[in-house]
């Protein structure tokens, strides 16, 4: 299982054919308490670097990007019901959507883990 | 200067503490050419209290406010009574020079009341939800065809021959901008039109107003139904709002958006401003709504209180993916039309809604009995009236009586000449017998 | 990634109880009020109507309406709620209210008892305009101050508020580019530090909103400016003096260049008050700035509203001002309400609003305009900057300044010196509210970090801002001192402490339902 990150603060977990996105512990941190989430359907097409979620919190609001090219697998329900659950584990059970990926060499332009932790000290 | 508190010693301490020569220093990044060096040359300079009363009650004395004469002017806004306590209690500094309540420990005054204000139009508009407040009836029209275009991603919105034609443009003008596409069925002085057979499977919404600007009503449960058989929504628009306590709810004709213009509970005519938009829908609309909206929540200490909710819809935050670019409302017309509403209460709001039609009821009746031909079979508190001519020259003459007769259909639809000898009376609580004797002898001849 | 997310649940642990505890729940002149809903006594009014007359309905066949729910109320009831509501609210009538960008200024009452004659108060804007010109001329009245103040030309007076203003003025640029035969200018080119009513204008008038970055001296340079430049540029909205309290020093170069190009320039004027009468801006090379008369010329914020928001216009742009405007003929004022009456040359774009514009806005602003006078006004604006200087010097040893140098109207302070006190903006804001103050202007512009806008107004006395002063140094010395429970309770002396917009936003409750039974 690879972790990926972009420099919009999505991570991208792939396992097999399917690979799982959510916003990183610093971008919930950042927005503060989540209030609002909108997910994508299963079946829609996502482009790398457009419009896939929604985040909102009180004061901020955000679109989650799709990291790379795919088709949605599922949503998930469980952020929707309760958004809060971005906050308290925003890269396990906080994620947004499972997709398949279109073109798996789009990950290797994404940071490993490593690189993200300096992008994010960066960024102070 | 009355309202400047600096001293000239004052003004010399603070320049010494900033560490600046003179005020103009501070004006530094001005350029030279635009930096003036003297009042602006062919204006007045300051006057006391007194004088500037005197000058601005000289322009007063030249209107003929409406409650000095009969008074049958209508069309979007309307004259009634407002209890005097409404006005003074309005004024009170906490209300009127308050912000808008960004400081929640600091405003709950604020945001109490627009947290009954927006239950008291949820409940008279018989919908779930409404915003704290737009600009006006016709701004908020034009939000809610572009708020239908949102949620059913269609952008096609037909628009009734009834609608007023002030709301018609301001609708036309704000949406036109954004390439949608308006079908806007022709002026209805009878009241007769088809608006279910425009509606087709790229309509977004019909936007239909009740009463009529001429003054019909009608109940919507059928148009409503067709609207959604094609996945449109309905939009009801309410210039009267005092009808809703004596005609069937919007709501409850399946209305999904509601818009209204407020005036008439709490603000006075004000020569067409400020006025008081309303806003209302249904629950699972709520996050396509534009405008403020107050919910309820707790403070620290556990204690029920009240806060901006819901705000990432607002431009503040989306900029510009924002449902809207409104940002101030009419917090104090929404203070005065809610505080007006708790004085009136389910008795007196039903009962001056009756008292409207019934006074309304008696000119139409005594109009006819003079042989004045009144378009309408129904209405609420305004109606169509014929009359022999043109009808704006007719309210011109009566004018210098002073009489203040109606309005003329022309000036609302002007250039139709089939719509020339229609006029527009409107009759409220402060209508008396008197006047309206004095319109049927104008209009008609006989009593 | 929007950063400006922050804390939005209360710290119920360091939130210590301060009520001892009353039977009532009140505290003293602090009431617990329920609403008007729990306060219903069904049968009972507060308005007595005079009998209907006994006629036959003619509602067309509906059924009357029954059951509404409205709550019955006396009026010595209804008094009593709203003077107890009253009393939560501050008020610029109240105390020092710095809310940067909002102009909190003195409400003059003489505004409000002239606003009230029935001559301007109970006249139906459909009346015959033979017995309206006395509204006509005040009107143009204001118009002939706000066209000569800016030196500009022409003036909507139609937008209801700021916003609306500022809708008006792009929908005018885009009429005339359309007349140009210019539809491809889609671009409208807006600082990062604008107002958000800026870029949702424009995308409200269907352009594309491309951001100008601030420079690090919180200005926008015209090199910046005309690297964006290009023919698919409309115009720029640029607020002056901007968002950050500062004169934009290239004005007039980025004016020339936007002009050169075959833009527009909009200028946002919700800061108009810092220059009336010291600058006009026809003079920077504008086109079109709304002003809001509720901020620069002081009529009532009311909580919200109403605003008003006229347009002045430069040459280029009047022939498209929206209906309906008042010109002035041979016998006396007219109203024109049609596009069939307009004047030669003349093409306005459309119509904003139900009717002639905020008439009850108009009346208070002129007689604060004829109050000040031109010399007024101007003393009015070298007060303002001269009070936020001040603030200013008083304060930059103690707490950060993002920017050097004098300011305008708004002294513009971040967060830097609260780093490592595990303080924020927000629990400052909370702790001056317990000092009486209401808090200035937060977290925005978005340029800055943290960012307090704190904007006196030229209303505040010398002694009022040294108390001010004097309550900032105070908790900016506590702050650094390390007493961090002491802003994170606060504020304790208010009728609500923190308030939970979390729990609000996520499962909103927008209106009172009856009790289940």
């Amino acid at each position: 299982m690879t972790i990926r990150f972009t420099e919009d603060h999505e991570w991208i977990s792939v396992d097999g054919d399917v690979a799982t996105v959510g916003i990183t512990t610093f971008a919930q941190g950042q927005l503060g308490d989540v209030v609002f989430v909108e997910v994508p359907e299963a079946g829609r097409a996502l482009t790398k670097g457009k419009d896939a979620a929604v985040v909102e919190s009180v004061k901020a609001a955000s679109e989650v990007f799709a990291p790379v090219d795919g088709t949605v697998v599922e949503g998930n329900q469980a952020v929707v019901d309760e958004p809060a659950l971005v906050n308290s584990d925003p890269q396990g059970a906080g994620w947004f959507f499972k997709m398949t990926l279109a073109n798996p060499a789009q990950l290797d332009g994404l940071m490993d883990q490593a690189a993200y932790d300096a992008f994010v000290e960066g960024q102070h | 200067m009355r309202y400047l508190p600096l001293t000239e010693a004052d003004r010399r301490e603070m320049l010494a503490a900033i560490g600046a020569p003179s005020v103009d220093a501070l004006f530094g990044d001005v350029p030279a050419a635009a930096n003036l060096n003297q009042p602006i040359a062919g204006l007045a300079p300051h006057q006391g209290e007194l004088q500037v009363e005197r000058a601005l009650s000289r322009l007063a004395a030249r209107n003929v406010p409406a409650g000095s004469c009969p008074s049958f002017l209508g069309a979007g806004a309307y004259r009634h009574h407002v209890p005097a306590s409404v006005d003074q209690l309005l004024t009170r500094g906490e209300f009127l020079t308050s912000y808008t309540p960004y400081q929640p420990e600091v405003t709950q005054g604020t945001l109490q009341y627009l947290f009954e204000f927006q239950t008291q139009v949820a409940l008279i508009t018989g919908m779930d939800v409404a915003n704290a407040s737009m600009y006006d009836g016709a701004t908020a029209c034009a939000e809610a065809v572009l708020m239908a275009n949102r949620v059913t991603r269609r952008n096609r919105a037909v628009l009734s021959g009834g609608l007023h034609p002030h709301y018609r443009d301001v609708t036309a003008t704000t949406t036109g901008v954004l390439g949608v596409d308006l079908v806007t069925l022709p002026a209805d002085p009878k009241g007769i039109e088809d608006l279910a057979a425009a509606i087709d499977d790229k309509t977004s919404c019909v936007v239909v107003q009740n009463p009529t600007l001429f003054g019909h009503v009608a109940d919507l449960t059928p148009l409503a139904e067709a609207c959604h058989a094609k996945g449109a929504l309905l939009v009801v628009v309410v210039t009267e709002v005092v009808s809703l306590g004596l005609m069937p709810s919007p709501g409850s004709m399946g209305a999904d958006i509601v818009v209204a213009e407020g005036q008439s509970i709490g603000n006075g005519l004000n020569f067409g401003g400020p006025y008081l938009g309303l806003f209302a829908t249904r629950d699972k609309f709520v996050r396509q709504m534009p405008g403020r909206l107050c919910g309820e929540t707790v403070d620290a200490d556990g204690k029920r209180g009240f806060v901006l909710t819901l705000s990432t819809r607002e431009q503040h935050i989306r900029r510009e993916k924002a449902t809207s670019n409104i940002c101030t409302n009419s917090g104090l017309c929404a203070l005065a039309f809610t505080m007006h509403l708790s004085m009136l209460g389910e008795l007196g709001f039903t009962g001056l809604a009756r008292l409207n039609h019934a006074k309304a009821a008696q000119l139409a009746d005594k109009l006819a009995a003079a042989g004045v031909t009144v378009l309408n079979q129904g209405f609420f508190n305004e109606f169509t009236v014929q009359v022999t001519g043109d009808a704006a020259a007719l309210v011109d003459r009566l004018a210098a009586e002073p009489l203040l007769a109606g309005v003329p259909v022309s000036r609302l639809h002007p250039g139709q000449a089939d719509l020339a000898d229609l006029l527009l009376a409107a009759v409220t609580e402060t209508t008396t017998e008197d006047d309206m004797d004095a319109l049927v002898q104008a209009l008609g001849g006989k009593q | 990634m929007n950063t400006q997310g922050r804390k939005t649940t209360p710290d119920v642990e360091s939130a210590a109880a301060t009520d001892v505890g009353t039977y009532t729940g009140n505290r003293a002149l602090v009431h617990e009020e329920p609403l008007i809903f729990e306060l219903d006594n069904p049968g009972v009014t507060g308005v007595d109507l005079e009998a209907a007359p006994a006629v036959a309905s003619r509602l067309g066949g509906l059924k009357a309406r029954e059951g509404i729910g409205l709550p019955g109320l006396s009026e010595p009831t209804v008094v009593r709620h709203y003077t107890r509501l009253s009393q939560k609210n501050f008020g610029i009538d109240s105390t020092m209210y710095p809310l940067g960008s909002c102009t909190m200024k003195h409400n003059p009452r003489l505004n409000e008892k002239l606003a009230r004659l029935p001559g301007f108060g109970d006249i139906h804007p459909m009346q015959p305009q033979s017995t309206v010109q006395g509204a006509l001329e005040l009107i143009d009245q204001l118009a002939h101050w706000l066209k000569t103040l800016t030196g500009m030309p022409a003036v909507a007076m139609s937008p209801a508020a700021g916003a609306h203003g500022e809708l008006c003025g792009l929908m005018a640029i885009r009429a005339a580019l359309r007349a140009r035969g210019e539809t491809s200018r889609t671009r409208v080119l807006v600082p990062e530090s604008a107002h958000g009513t800026n870029p949702a204008t424009a995308a409200f008038c269907g352009f594309t909103v491309d951001a100008i970055p601030a420079e690090a001296n919180g200005r926008v340079s015209v090199e910046a400016v005309k690297a964006k430049l290009g023919p698919d540029v409309a115009c720029i909205m640029l607020t002056n003096p901007n968002t950050c309290g500062l004169f934009e020093p290239q004005v007039k170069e980025i004016a020339d260049a936007v002009h050169a190009a075959g833009g527009y320039f909009y200028c946002d004027g919700a800061n108009y008050n810092a220059i009336v009468g010291r600058v006009r801006p026809a003079d920077l090379g504008v086109d079109a700035m709304h002003i809001n008369l509720h901020k620069t010329f002081s009529t009532p914020h009311g909580g919200g509203g109403p605003g008003s928001g006229p347009v002045v216009l430069s040459d280029a742009l009047a022939p498209y001002a929206p209906l309906p405007y008042v010109v002035h003929g041979a016998d006396g004022f007219r109203l024109v309400e049609h596009e069939g009456e307009v004047e030669q040359g003349a093409q306005p774009f459309g119509r904003l609003k139900a009717f002639h514009g905020q008439m009850g806005m108009f009346v208070r602003a002129l007689a604060y305009i004829m109050s000040h006078g031109a010399d007024g006004l101007r003393q009015a604006s070298s007060d303002a900057v001269l009070n936020a200087n001040y603030v200013k010097a008083r304060l930059q040893d103690l707490m950060s300044v993002p920017f050097d140098g004098y300011c305008m109207h708004e002294a513009l302070f971040d967060d830097r010196f609260l780093k490592d006190t595990g303080i924020t903006t927000l629990d400052f804001a909370k702790a001056m509210i317990d000092e009486g103050f209401h808090p200035m202007t937060m977290y925005f512009p978005l340029v800055v970090h943290g960012a307090f806008l704190i904007e006196p107004t030229e209303t505040e006395s010398k002694a009022t801002l040294d108390q001010f002063i004097g309550a900032m140094r105070h908790l900016a010395g506590k702050a650094k001192a390390g007493d961090a429970a002491h802003f994170l309770a606060a504020p304790r002396y208010t009728p609500r402490r923190r308030l939970d917009e979390t729990a609000a936003a996520r499962k909103p409750v927008l209106r009172w339902t009856p009790p289940a039974a």
